[in-house]
């Protein structure tokens, strides 16, 4: 049993590609994130089949390990009746050496609609997005951008607090490697937030006043008053070395235990991409605290999903 | 009973210096008077005291010799832990008391190396219950002073390590020094560095030119340490990091220290005393006292040197103190080890390029006093009421004859051995208790 009908009616977004936040207007965001509650109110139904992608095929191409964003965007595109096939690249050909424009050729030929691609270099996905004449979105590519992590967050952030505008957002962690860092600052700056980076200057990007953003390098002053505390992922190898020099000394002064949550506004909420490292970026109790939002993510990346995909379904070609 | 006590009991311990010459470099001041001591801080100072002492306390009649603030050195090696056979922090507080310091700031070199928080502790803890000066420990910039992967500086600088350094070696890997400057920053913490690319003197041991030629010795080039301090200069212009350069040997270094200062780069350097009174010439017939790490350069570099602690643009003068043993230095020239203990000799040595170079009693004294204090964010260093009281005592004047054996260091290889002094320690407080005496009363 599908339903015919679209999530709803109509919406403007007149993109054939989701590659970058960058180019994306305060009105494009808002009509995704109004298509995505209506999405998460499918979701919380026991039919969740909707046929908008009836027909088409989605290929989730992943050159990097992905627990959440693949199986996301697979429940995504198969609530809304797409054929979904997903590309485990550890036993593609990519490992017998093809390159990345071979791939997206042979890709190419077997007509996909739409390709869901993540890639370890910045600019990869752009470079196969050229090549293919499909619909290509963005699930992320190395520090560059994760625009459907930027749209979740930011639908999280609204059915939590009711609004984006004026709250106090502090991204927290590695934000020199972060593609979710750099895809969030652009919408919640977009969308009217203030937004505040805290790191150790190793663990910052070259002048990264030039984003728009409020510095800290101290992360008890960094969260005074803040709304959001978006905490980062610290990657394993970068736990000690010239970055960081230890888990211990990045958990006491970076990591969010109570009495650093305590500077921030009392109704202040946590979030987390994820995959946790907990006791490393994150108190374990916090993790699982009811200011947390962690879990309302995830709910929200299949919701978004699903409106991305359809919203750019609505630009294909249809004959 | 505590010191807070007695103070309340009317049985504060007061000692009086009166019919002193007081010199203050934090101060300028330059001038006759007297200075009380009450319950181990300076309470009062000035030319009003001169004559006058209160009944209570005890007087010591300077005889119109020097009270200055004591010495502060900040850069002691040690072998404790690991190698006490050459020093202890107490022999080292011992040979500093005796040298007029009155904090040494140890270096991590040690085995192990200080580059974590229980080490920084131990140090404390050991020099608390065995030394008779202050005693400060720098910790390492790098795990196991590796030049790989930077250390706790954080959780360090809050147990109490005074400064960040690598030691005898320079950090090789660009890339690792900017992250540790970057990283430091953010903690306020200071980089003290040694500069010497460790390429470019690879097996050589004493300085590059004619006498190493002579000598049939590989040579360390001026080089390798300019190259090395101008990188570090530029990565301080990147970062913003603050930067000390532990021990500079040459005058091109000194030329590039001025134009970082010149361009208000939060950089300042040091040298060692044995680079502003010896030279290379002074190795000889192989001498391996004086074999150093830098080694002992040209005469017209020791003079630029001089000049530069003139001018001010060298802050800081150290002792360098290196205890080595026997065993390590009566070897073949290029086999012995590195390094001159410094710490007993550091003033008296001083005084020569006040006696002889004409460099200022003032602008001298505030290379191992008020500069060093400022640097590491020390209360001491200074002689102003509520200052700690950390003093020294000197005849300008008294000559005597050093005898490496009547040194207090463990370890016995002074450059200055038999070498004629003119400046004597008399006396050494450290918060109000006298440390050192000249002559030494009789041990009852």
């Amino acid at each position: 049993m599908t339903s015919a009908e679209p999530i709803a009616e109509s919406i403007s977004f007149p993109h054939r590609h989701l590659l970058t936040c960058e180019n994306l207007t305060a009105g494009e965001i808002t009509a995704l994130l109004d298509l995505a509650d209506k999405a998460a109110e499918i979701n919380r139904q026991v039919n969740k089949k909707r046929d908008v992608l009836r027909g088409r095929t989605l290929i989730n191409l992943f050159f990097e390990a992905s627990t959440r964003t693949q199986s996301s965007f697979e429940l995504a595109g198969k609530r809304l009746g797409a054929d979904v096939m997903n590309m485990n690249v550890s036993t593609s050909s990519v490992q017998k050496g093809e390159t990345l424009i071979d791939t997206a050729m042979t890709l190419n030929a077997m007509r996909p609609d739409i390709i869901v691609v993540r890639h370890y270099a910045a600019g990869a996905v752009e470079l196969l997005a050229q090549k293919v004449d499909c619909s290509v979105i963005n699930a992320g590519d190395g520090a560059h951008q994760h625009p459907t992590q930027a749209l979740l967050d930011a639908l999280t952030i609204r059915r939590a607090k009711g609004r984006i505008e004026g709250l106090t957002v502090a991204i927290c962690g590695d934000i020199l490697h972060s593609r979710v860092a750099r895809s969030n600052i652009h919408v919640l700056n977009t969308l009217g937030a203030r937004v505040r980076l805290v790191a150790p200057s190793t663990l910052l990007p070259a002048e990264p006043e030039r984003f728009g953003v409020e510095v800290y390098t101290d992360m008890w002053k960094g969260l005074e008053g803040a709304d959001i505390i978006m905490m980062l992922r610290l990657q394993r190898e970068r736990m000690q070395g010239s970055l960081v020099p230890s888990v211990r000394e990045y958990f006491h002064f970076f990591g969010l235990d109570h009495e650093k949550l305590a500077r921030a506004k009392p109704d202040a909420l946590v979030m987390h991409p994820g995959p946790m490292n907990r006791g490393v970026e994150i108190a374990s109790t916090i993790a699982d605290h009811s200011r947390s939002l962690i879990r309302e993510q995830v709910e929200m990346g299949v919701a978004v999903r699903m409106a991305v995909l359809e919203a750019l379904a609505r630009n294909l070609p249809n004959s | 009973m505590r010191a807070t006590d007695k103070k309340k009991a009317g049985t504060a311990t007061r000692t009086a210096f009166i019919n002193a010459r007081l010199v203050d470099p934090a101060t300028d001041r330059d001038e006759p008077g007297g200075l009380l001591v009450v319950e181990g801080e300076i309470a009062d100072l000035g030319p009003h005291l001169r004559r006058n002492a209160p009944e209570d306390a005890e007087v010591i009649d300077c005889k119109g010799h020097v009270l200055a603030p004591g010495l502060i050195d900040m850069q002691v090696f040690t072998g404790e832990p690991g190698a006490e056979h050459r020093e202890t922090l107490k022999t080292a507080s011992l040979a500093a008391a005796a040298g007029g310091v009155t904090t040494i700031v140890v270096m991590p070199d040690t085995n192990p190396v200080i580059d974590q928080v229980a080490l920084v502790d131990f140090i404390q803890r050991r020099a608390r219950d065995n030394a008779v000066v202050r005693v400060h420990t720098m910790a390492a910039l790098t795990k196991g002073l590796e030049g790989k992967e930077i250390t706790e500086i954080g959780l360090l600088k809050r147990a109490g390590a005074i400064a960040f350094t690598n030691g005898k070696n320079s950090v090789a890997d660009t890339k690792v020094m900017y992250n540790a400057l970057l990283y430091a920053k953010d903690f306020g913490a200071l980089i003290v560095h040694h500069t010497e690319d460790p390429y470019l003197s690879q097996g050589a041991c004493m300085n590059a030119g004619h006498v190493a030629a002579r000598l049939g010795l590989p040579g360390v080039p001026k080089a390798a340490e300019t190259i090395i301090l101008d990188r570090d200069i530029r990565l301080v212009e990147i970062t913003g990091g603050r930067y000390h350069a532990a021990a500079i040997s040459c005058r091109e270094s000194l030329d590039i220290i001025r134009t970082a200062k010149a361009a208000k780069l939060p950089v300042t350097c040091g040298v060692s005393i044995n680079h502003v009174t010896l030279n290379e010439n002074d190795i000889g017939p192989y001498r391996t006292f004086f074999k150093l790490r830098p080694p002992l350069r040209a005469e017209e570099d020791r003079a630029a040197l001089v000049q530069g602690i003139a001018s001010g643009d060298i802050d800081v003068i150290v002792s360098s103190h290196d205890p080595q043993d026997a065993d390590v230095k009566r070897r073949p020239f290029a086999e012995a080890a590195d390094g001159a203990i410094g710490l007993e000799t550091l003033l008296s040595a001083a005084l020569r390029l006040h006696h002889t170079e004409g460099v200022s009693l003032t602008v001298l004294l505030r290379a191992m006093t008020s500069n060093p204090a400022k640097l590491l964010g020390l209360p001491t260093g200074r002689l102003e009421k509520g200052a700690p009281a950390d003093l020294v005592l000197f005849d300008l004047n008294q000559p005597w004859v050093v005898d490496r054996e009547a040194l207090r260091s463990r370890s016995k290889n002074s450059p200055f051995d038999e070498s004629k002094m003119q400046g004597r320690i008399l006396l050494t407080m450290v918060a109000g208790d006298i440390v050192y005496q000249y002559p030494e009363p009789p041990r009852v």
